[in-house]
């Protein structure tokens, strides 16, 4: 990737990392810390990857993203707004009573929003039916998926990823943010779902590894995806939990907790320039 | 007359109306069971079989509706409505999304299969989801017609359908309106409000009582949500004591709907008849019923019961 548009994707990355602050902090409550670990894939997905059209919101021939761990939902409604579906100022209504930007991704009221999520191991089931449905019409659309590496826990992850492979949804690009945090603990204490890249092997699908906060390792990931016509692809995201914000990087308590007044002043005060 | 199961009706409906109605059908490893298997010889490109994985299967059908199409999903009321709940309600019902669900094998008619396959809750649960509507056809004529009403419902509809076969006992120019009940045999001392496969008992039930000079009304309410409030309040006021009949829990089902709409505008006894707090058994489907007294009989009871609480 050229230099250029390198520091303008790192650039918007770093808004939207700022954005997920302010949303959290203004609403004193979301989840900071897998937010910012997947900013760099939502940026790059959003301002870069994806075929979408802001002011039409609803085409059927979009490309989709279903953020299955959906409690990271700053991280993508910081791209929705920067992308212009609705104005920045609305992020100032996070998590408040009748504002569109519920604590969980809403489908519904939300532009931009392609399914609503956050019960976590749905979310990757429904990309299936829609990435079922791309083949199924003959559309070219694809479907991009976001999990946790916390959520893979679900049986039901399991279950879609059978159903991905089997029914050949080369469309579908699954991609784990693997940042090794969840609530209770590092996930390979809690419940360990190592090795990976051998399991999603086993269950069919191409396997690319990345860091998730390298913009030239993300463009190869998903060039790959979308060469591949014969299966679903996985795009296995090595992130840091709470990226970009030195006292909530790997620290288990921001999966959700805000910042409080010099907690904030501190993290917009990082996030002020290109790191 | 038609007999038939009410699951048989629904395969046949399906393939019936796929022919005018872009309609996608996904199962779970049941299709032979369910009778989607009917719709699926007919459009196999149509059918998407799942596997055994319910939950997968429930936000499945999310996504296919979340893309513009007309989804059934199908499996047994047990693993539908009990297994998958949690998904009906955030994937499908919450974004409130076009899928239906088809679920057959409901109540204690599963028979041998016993109590871990005999769903008695399924409609307390459904009914719980904002937006949700939940059908129980009683009879073949029934079945069909409320399959064609739920294609015709934009949202999520929850369709409950028997593995035994039963009789039809509805005319075959039967009118079928999501939200309505139809009275089915007039009467003023008390009311037999039913449901499903219990329609056909309290019709047996009506003709016992007139032998003891009880002159009961049968109402057949298959929309279970929507509830026709207004005609349950009319008998309310009218019969001045109730008895709800369903082969499902007496908690959290027709007869909670009832009781709650009449107590809170025209309240009245309501007696309900349906499975006590308890678990099925396995044996022949009829058996079960006798053993449980979801059969004309036990409606007999419950209705002098209900009668004799009248002031």
């Amino acid at each position: 990737m050229e230099d250029i548009q390198k520091i303008e994707l790192k650039n918007i990355a770093l808004k939207i990392r700022r954005d997920i602050i302010e949303q959290v902090y203004n609403a004193k409550s979301g989840h900071p810390g897998g937010s910012l670990s997947i900013a760099d894939i939502i940026t790059y997905l959003y301002f870069k990857e994806m075929n979408i059209n802001p002011s039409n919101p609803k085409d059927p021939d979009r490309d989709r993203l279903v953020l299955s761990k959906g409690h990271s939902c700053p991280a993508l409604y910081a791209a929705l707004a920067e992308k212009g579906y609705f104005s920045t100022d609305i992020l100032k209504t996070f998590r408040k009573l009748d504002s569109f930007l519920q604590g969980h991704p809403d489908m519904k009221n939300t532009p931009g929003v392609d399914m609503s999520s956050g019960s976590l191991g749905q979310g990757i089931s429904a990309a299936c039916g829609i990435a079922l449905a791309g083949k199924l019409d003959k559309k070219n659309y694809r479907v991009y998926a976001i999990l946790g590496d916390g959520e893979i826990e679900e049986g039901q992850v399991w279950e879609a990823f059978m159903f991905a492979a089997h029914y050949c949804l080369s469309n579908l690009c699954v991609i784990i943010d693997r940042n090794g945090l969840q609530i209770d603990g590092k996930c390979k204490d809690v419940m360990s779902s190592e090795p990976l890249e051998d399991k999603m092997q086993a269950f069919g699908f191409n396997v690319r590894v990345i860091n998730a906060h390298d913009f030239d390792d993300i463009e190869s990931a998903f060039d790959f995806a979308e060469k591949t016509t014969d299966k679903p692809t996985a795009i296995i995201a090595n992130s840091i939990k709470g990226k970009g914000v030195s006292f909530m990087e790997n620290v288990v308590s921001w999966h959700g907790t805000a910042p409080n007044d010099q907690q904030y002043e501190q993290a917009m005060s990082e996030l002020k320039e290109v790191r | 007359m038609l007999k038939e199961a009410t699951r048989e009706s629904y395969g046949k409906a399906l393939a019936e109306f796929a022919e005018k109605y872009d309609l996608y059908v996904l199962d779970a490893d049941l299709s032979e069971a369910t009778k989607t298997k009917i719709f699926a010889q007919k459009y196999p490109e149509r059918f998407i079989d799942c596997g055994i994985a319910e939950s997968n299967m429930v936000s499945v059908a999310a996504g296919l509706a979340a893309s513009g199409k007309t989804v059934f999903a199908s499996s047994f009321a047990m693993f539908l409505a009990g297994r998958a709940f949690e998904q009906v309600r955030n994937s499908i019902g919450y974004p409130h999304l076009n899928v239906k669900l088809g679920a057959t094998h409901a109540g204690l008619s599963v028979g041998e299969d016993g109590a871990t396959h005999q769903c008695n809750e399924d409609i307390a649960l459904m009914r719980t989801i904002p937006g949700m509507v939940v059908l129980n056809p009683a009879d073949p004529v029934e079945a069909r017609l409320a399959v064609k009403a739920a294609i015709e419902h934009d949202g999520p509809v929850y369709l409950r359908f028997g593995r035994m076969p039963v009789e039809q006992i509805l005319p075959d120019d039967y009118d079928f309106e999501i939200g309505k009940g139809v009275v089915l045999e007039d009467g003023t001392d008390v009311a037999i409000i039913a449901t499903g496969l219990m329609v056909g008992e309290a019709l047996k039930a009506a003709q016992a009582l007139k032998q003891k000079s009880v002159n009961a009304a049968v109402i057949n309410i298959s929309s279970i949500k929507p509830l026709d409030k207004k005609l349950v309040l009319e008998y309310s006021i009218k019969c001045g004591a109730l008895v709800t009949s369903e082969e499902h829990s007496v908690i959290g089902g027709l007869g909670s709907a009832v009781c709650e709409a009449v107590s809170e505008a025209a309240p009245c006894p309501v007696i309900r008849h349906g499975v006590e707090d308890m678990f099925g058994k396995s044996a022949a489907a009829l058996k079960v019923l006798d053993y449980y007294k979801l059969n004309a009989e036990g409606i007999v009871q419950k209705a002098l019961e209900a009668v004799s609480l009248k002031k």
